[in-house]
């Protein structure tokens, strides 16, 4: 079932026009777009999901386990709900986003900045349940011993902590960016549809397959899909937990 | 801790499943046989009955809808089914083999694709619209007409290209020589009515009809007659259809029946 659908979409790509399909202008200003969204989201995720994910592995707290069910959350709902959702809190009249534009006028909604948001909430479950799975997990006898020796609470987490979580980090690093990548119904939803500023590569292929422009949108999909694979393929079996 | 890697597989497999490219509208296919209801088709008199799928113009939910309860108690026998959207995005579904019985375009570019690859029947006109600009409610940037779309500070968005509506908007804007940049490009006029709506957006050109069924959520801010492009709609049987006899007899109601009568109270303009 999953390698079918993989298959049609293979065989149906023009491969004699790919390189001119690609270069369309639409199709590259897309694609350098949602390179600039994807990292902006990782970056959003690292900084709001590191501090989370160690929150959850090293603390106990009441409510702990509800706090992990709500960072997972935009995992499994509807990625169009979390457009929604998005717009309630951070649209011009949102919660949060009225008071941001009342007091600096700016605006995420039809901005770069909304996609990457929108990209960011969908992927940082990925990082923040990866980050802490392997904070729980590593040997804290380096942190314990760095403690006596002397050194900080910062220094062990940078010396000491970052390094032992590095390759699970990247991992999870990794997964947040493609899950970002790949972000279509929250974006549309919350950001809005335009080329060069949030026409990110998965609007334009819905798009050009609305309006007839397959080829286009064929060749898309296959640059999105060798990604997609590259990444997991790369990842190898470090996402099924540490080794 | 055996939870972990389960949860770390489920999100793998989240993500490599989303990371693929986005989930667009779905086409179901259906093989494209020919219509094998036996029998000859009944006068328009005689109630409806079967299976009936019409993809119809996003312009034209409310009509259809109320028309859909009309319908209804005159043709007990009659399953009514609507697949709003996009005109072009309709056409693309019909295309890929989409199990449609009859389509109503907004325009007839998009109707014409499916004439050309003997799709459809011969279409009839069936209604005509105008353009209207949507506002908030109660105009709070004063927006008297479409020149004001390109003032500074008034944030627009249009439909898509292939959309008709956003094809017929660009069209008069650029007969007027004004420059609107839409922050947007929405994929149909309801979804650019709810930028407006949800206060995202400042204005938006949609149709009278969208601006009447939309009530106070919005205000309308006419275009001048002047202006109006031609906006018909025409509507034909799909070739594949499995209920010819419905088909057949849903375009005739939508030209002088019911459906039309509903079309007309909605706002819609009579085919001439």
């Amino acid at each position: 079932m999953i390698v079918l659908p993989l298959i049609g979409l293979l065989q149906r790509v023009s491969w004699s026009t790919l390189l001119s399909d690609l270069s369309a202008h639409d199709a590259f200003v897309a694609l350098r777009l949602s390179l600039e969204v994807s990292l902006g989201a990782l970056a959003i995720a690292l900084v709001f999901g590191l501090p989370l994910a160690w929150i959850l592995a090293r603390h106990r707290f009441p409510g702990r386990a509800l706090l992990r069910g709500l960072v997972t959350l935009p995992m499994v709902l509807p990625p169009v709900v979390g457009g929604i959702a998005l717009l309630y809190a951070f649209g011009r009249r949102g919660l949060a986003g009225q008071v941001i534009y009342d007091l600096t006028g700016w605006r995420f909604v039809f901005n770069t900045s909304g996609a990457m948001l929108a990209a960011a909430f969908v992927s940082m479950p990925f990082l923040i349940v990866t980050a802490e799975a392997s904070f729980r997990s590593m040997d804290r006898r380096g942190e314990e011993a760095a403690a006596t020796l002397g050194a900080s609470p910062a220094y062990r987490f940078r010396r000491v902590t970052l390094p032992a979580v590095a390759p699970a980090l990247a991992a999870g690093a990794a997964l947040s960016w493609a899950r970002a990548l790949g972000e279509f119904g929250a974006t549309i939803t919350f950001a809005g549809n335009l080329p060069g500023s949030t026409q990110t590569t998965p609007l334009l292929i819905y798009l050009d397959i609305e309006s007839g422009h397959e080829a286009t949108a064929l060749a898309l999909s296959l640059v999105l899909l060798l990604v997609s694979l590259g990444v997991l393929v790369g990842l190898r079996d470090r996402w099924l937990g540490n080794p | 801790m055996r939870s972990r890697p389960t949860t770390v597989l489920l999100a793998a497999l989240a993500a490599s499943s989303l990371a693929l490219a986005g989930c667009g509208s779905s086409s179901p296919t259906a093989s494209s046989t020919t219509s094998t209801t036996a029998g000859s088709s009944p006068s328009t008199a005689a109630p409806i009955t079967g299976s009936l799928d019409v993809f119809a113009a996003a312009s034209l939910t409310g009509a259809f809808n109320s028309a859909k309860t009309t319908l209804a108690r005159a043709n007990p026998g009659l399953n009514l089914t609507y697949n709003f959207a996009g005109s072009n995005t309709l056409v693309t579904q019909i295309q890929q083999g989409a199990p449609a019985d009859v389509f109503a375009s907004a325009d007839t570019k998009n109707m014409d694709k499916l004439v050309a690859a003997g799709l459809v029947d011969t279409p009839v006109t069936f209604a005509r619209n105008k353009l209207e600009i949507a506002v908030a409610p109660g105009n709070p940037k004063h927006i008297t007409g479409l020149a004001d779309l390109a003032k500074p500070g008034v944030t627009v968005v249009l439909e898509a290209p292939g959309v008709p509506a956003g094809d017929y908007a660009r069209a008069v804007l650029a007969s007027q020589h004004i420059t609107v940049r839409p922050k947007s490009l929405e994929t149909d006029v309801k979804s650019a009515l709810v930028k407006v709506t949800s206060g995202e957006a400042d204005a938006t050109v949609v149709y009278v009809t969208d601006v009447a069924a939309a009530g106070s959520a919005v205000t309308g801010v006419a275009v001048p007659d002047s202006l109006q492009p031609t906006i018909t709609y025409p509507i034909a049987v799909v070739k594949a259809t499995k209920n010819h006899a419905a088909a057949q007899a849903f375009v005739d109601s939508a030209v002088s029946g019911a459906v039309q009568k509903a079309l007309e109270a909605a706002g819609f303009l009579p085919p001439q």
